[in-house]
Parts: C-alpha cells; structure tokens; sequence
C-alpha cells in the first residue's frame, strides 16, 4: 500500500485544522469503534463557505482527505460543496490505495452533515442527502476490493 | 533518508554477513542438486544434511531427520496444521488453536474447519497468556491437534508450553508450536517442551526470507504437503534450497552463541523504552503488561487517542520504523486480533505501536524514537475531536 506524495504532504502539513469558534454549521462522522472520526466547523456568508476547519482522529488517508476537502469547499457555495464526491476527494491528492476509499467518504461526509447543520438550524431543508460512513453496517472495503 | 531507527526485527532482520557468506560456495561452486548421484550432488546433499544435524542440534532434537527444511514460518504453519491434521487419510476430528496465533495458523485452521474438521480457539487471558486450565476445559475425546504459539509476535508473552504440551498429550492429542518469534531468543529445546512439531522462521533471526524449518517428532506421522520428488523423506518435495538450509543453520547457531550476551542487553534496552514511554507519553500503557515470561524484544504500546497509521507515518518521516495493530493500516476495518484477544477494547487498539529491537538496536535509538514520538502524539491528539471525552473514559 502506497500513498501518493500529494497525501503525504497534506497529512504532513494538513491544511486548515482546528475549531471555529462560534460556527455557523458542525458536522461530526465517522464511529471511534472503526477508527475513524472527523468533525468539521465552518462559517457561511452569502450561501458560500468562507471559513472552515477541521479535526480528525484517523489514519494518513482520514487526515489527507480531511485537509483537502477543506481546501476544495472553501469558498464554494453550499450546493456546490454538498456535491463533492469521494472520488473527487482521492483524484485531488492523485488517487488513493483501494482500501483507504472508506476515509475519504468520512471527509465528505463531514462536510455535507456541516452544511445540512447550517440549513436546518436557519429553517432551510437539508440539501445533502444520506450519509454512509456513520451506518454501522458500512463496509467500505465491500464495494472497493 | 540520513537517520534510520529500525525497530521493527519481529517484522524482519537483515541477513547477516556471516550468515550471507556461509551460503555464497552454494550458488556458484557447489551448486549441485542433493538428489543427483555425482560427486556435485553428494557435496551438496552432504552440506544439507551438515545443516540439519546443525539445526537439530539447535532446537534440541533427539535425531537429525526430524528437522524438516521448509520457505520459513508459514509454510511450517500450514504443513503442520494440515499435514497432521489429515495424517493418514483422516478427514475429521477436533482442532485446537489459540485465538491470537500468527495467521499463517489460522488461516490454514479456518480452511480445515470448512473441510470436515471442527475447530476450537482457547483465548489468551488479558496477561497475554494462554493458560493450561483454559486449554484443558477445551480440551475433547476427539481432539486430535492442538496448536499455541510459544512467544506472540505482537505482544511478545511467552506460553508454557511445556504445560500445554502436556495438557494436549494427556487427552491423546498432538502438540505444534509456533517458534518463529522464539529460537534463538530465548532457550528452545524441543525435548524439554515435549511438543511434537514446531515451526521456525529464518528471517527472523538474521537469515534468509524464505527459509526455515519444521521439527517434527520420529514417529508422528504428517501427510506431505508439498509433494512431488520426495525429497525431506517425503515429507517436503522440491529441489533441496541448499544455500538456504546452510543459511538458517548458520542463523540459528549464531543466536544461541550470542543468547546470552544480546539478550539482557535487549532486556534492558526494552525496559528502558517501556519507563521513557509511561514517563513521557500521558496514558500510555503497554498491551499485556503483567506478563512475566516475555520476549526481550517485544513491547506493545497503547496510546488512546492517538491513530496508529498516522503516528507510524509521522515517525517514518523521521527515519524511525515501527508497526501498528490499527485497523487503517491493515486494509480491513478491524484493528489487530491479537489486541482484541487479550480484551484490549476496539478503541484502543487502533492506538497500539508495536517496537521491536535486535541486534542494531542502541540507547541512543530507543532516546531518539521516544523525542520524536512525545510531539508526533501530541500532534495528532490535538487534531482527534474526541480526545477529552477518550481520556474522561480512561
Ligand atoms: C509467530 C509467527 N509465525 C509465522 C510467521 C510467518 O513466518 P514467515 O514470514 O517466515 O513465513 C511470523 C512472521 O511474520 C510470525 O511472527
Ligand atoms: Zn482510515
């Protein structure tokens, strides 16, 4: 299993992390039982992303897609960032080993649950739809391997 | 990479010079097949039958032609697993295995369970041991096999296995132990343990890759594994490795003439980095530490809240190499079974970092691996959202 140099230097140097004092939305996914748990915090003006951090408890893949999912949403708008797919996510660091897909799921739905907290909280409708990495029946390497 | 802290010898080690030279003469000049009836050839059967009443010698064996030489731990695994299990035609019975075996057991004891055989794991208590009471209560009338490692690769506890050994025998079952981790650490007498096979691994010990042996009892009867021109008496075909077999000989010889020697220095160096850890690295602890037998080599830390991946790769930054049971890195969602065998809660095993130390291994590599490990924890535990609510749970 190989990582790409582009997820090393995001795990190396992540981009983006900690809290966001007083966030306008807060996505936390994933399950300590699995291993993986992020949490995303983020500010919004004009239906765009203007701040965003993030903390994850993971391994090189959880922390590299963390990061760089920060960098993508940053500056999108709400529609535009809940469209991130995990695919994308991995294609920005040069692709991910197989059985590392499952992090990057974990970063974008951190994001989508952020942006749905956002909505709901300012009696708009949720826009992201299901999330998957917090099912306790997921099994990412099911539909990678 | 200008600093290289290799603390991970129960992953691998490198050859030996030594070791590398004894084997040159039989790539190039003494090249012969052992079967052929020339003069070539008997030079080289003789050679590896010098190499099997070496290694005989070595782990204690009452006659030569009970060594087998085989491509190393796994192979010796599986031959003895299945190879006694299905002796003489047999296609059913009971197996025994511990539940924190090395795959190369598991697998090949889950393989026969799906074959006419049924098959019992004895867990380890939390001390890392698995204890003769636990194996006799699984013990049946029908069990016919019984297989518990002597040192544990993860963790490094050592078994009593002379006591297994004895609990299996008493119900008319066979014994097989696995020492991959163990000759040549710490003293191995086949006679002494009164086990009826054991498996053994060169690389562990500064041999080759690919080589090894399994000791296997005059009399106990193993349905061949590889088969083909009957070399091994049978029991393992395929033209003999020569230069391997005088490799892992010459390996083995060599740890039992420094045993004495390298391995309090291990000891110490061990115990040294186990007071640094506790002393430096807030709830740290170390995975099965009332064990009193253990491997010098070994030790297991848990460190909550922080992943084993990312603390592997931010020490391989630093030219320090480590292994982890954390479930990121194995490929599967499950973090080590060895950890969750001996009630290590899920949590926390995907925060363990196994060091394991050998021959290159100086103080100063033990200081320099513990100055780079303070901050890398630190680090990651100030990026887990969950850190305060994990050390409240503590
Ligand atoms: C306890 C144990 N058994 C078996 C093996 C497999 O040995 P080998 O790598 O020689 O096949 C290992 C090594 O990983 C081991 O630690
Ligand atoms: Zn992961």
């Amino acid at each position: 299993m190989l990582y790409t140099e582009k997820v090393m230097e995001h795990f190396g140097n992540p981009r983006n992390v900690g809290v966001i004092e007083d966030p306008d939305g807060v996505g936390e996914v994933g399950n300590p039982v699995c291993g993986d748990v992020m949490k995303i915090t983020l500010k919004v003006a004009d239906d765009c992303i203007s701040d965003i951090k993030f903390q994850t408890l993971g391994c090189g893949a959880a922390i590299a897609t963390s990061s760089i999912v920060t960098e993508m949403a940053k500056g999108m708008t709400l529609s535009e960032a809940v469209m991130i797919t995990k695919q994308q996510v991995a294609d920005e660091l040069g692709g991910l080993p197989p059985a590392k897909m499952h992090c990057s799921v974990l970063a974008t739905d951190g994001l989508k649950v952020a942006i749905d907290d956002y909505l709901v909280k300012h009696g708009r409708a949720p826009i992201a739809g299901p999330i998957t990495s917090t099912d306790p029946d997921f099994d990412p390497h099911e539909e990678e391997l | 990479m200008d600093h290289t802290v290799y603390l991970d010898h129960a992953a691998t080690t490198p050859t030996d010079p030594r070791v590398v030279e004894a084997m040159l003469p039989f790539f190039t000049e003494r090249f012969g097949n052992a079967n052929s009836l020339y003069a070539l050839g008997r030079d080289a059967a003789s050679a590896l039958e010098d190499a099997r009443e070496r290694v005989a010698r070595a782990i204690g064996a009452a006659r030569a032609d009970e060594a087998v030489f085989t491509s190393g731990g796994t192979e010796s695994d599986n031959a003895a697993l299945i190879g006694l299990a299905t002796a003489g035609g047999r296609n059913r019975g009971h197996l025994i295995v511990s539940s924190f075996e090395h795959h190369a057991i598991l697998a090949p004891a889950e393989w026969l369970g799906k074959h006419g055989f049924q098959v019992s794991e004895v867990a380890p208590r939390t001390d890392g041991v698995v204890h003769p009471e636990d194996l006799a209560s699984a013990m049946r009338d029908d069990t016919v096999l019984v297989s518990v490692m002597h040192g544990n690769n993860e963790i490094g506890t050592l078994m009593p296995v002379a006591e297994l050994a004895k609990v299996a025998h008493d119900r008319g079952a066979l014994f097989h132990t696995d020492a991959a981790q163990t000759a040549g650490k710490v003293p191995f007498d086949v006679e002494a343990l009164g086990v009826d096979a054991a498996s053994f691994s060169g690389h562990k010990i500064y041999g080759p890759k690919g080589t090894g042996a399994l000791y296997l009892r005059r009399g106990v009867r193993m349905a061949p594994y590889l088969m083909g021109g009957g070399q091994e008496s049978k029991r393992r075909s395929g033209t003999s490795n020569v230069a391997g077999a005088v490799g892992f000989a010459t390996a083995l010889e060599l740890m039992l003439a420094e045993q004495a020697d390298e391995m309090p220095r291990l000891t110490a160096l061990r115990d040294h980095a186990i007071d640094a850890v506790l002393a430096r690295v807030p709830y740290a602890r170390v995975n099965a530490a009332e064990a009193r037998d253990r491997l010098p080599h070994i030790v297991n830390f848990t460190i909550p809240g922080a992943e084993g991946e990312a603390m592997l790769l931010h020490l391989d930054a630093a030219g320090i190499a480590v292994s982890t049971g954390s479930a990121c890195s194995s490929g599967s969602l499950k973090p080590s079974h060895v950890l969750l065998a001996i009630g290590c809660p899920v949590e926390l095993a995907h925060g363990s970092l196994r060091i394991s130390l050998g021959r290159s291994t100086t103080q100063d590599d033990i200081d320099y691996f513990i100055d780079r490990l303070v901050p890398v924890v630190e680090r990651l535990r100030s990026m887990n959202p969950l850190y305060d609510k994990t050390v409240a749970a503590l």
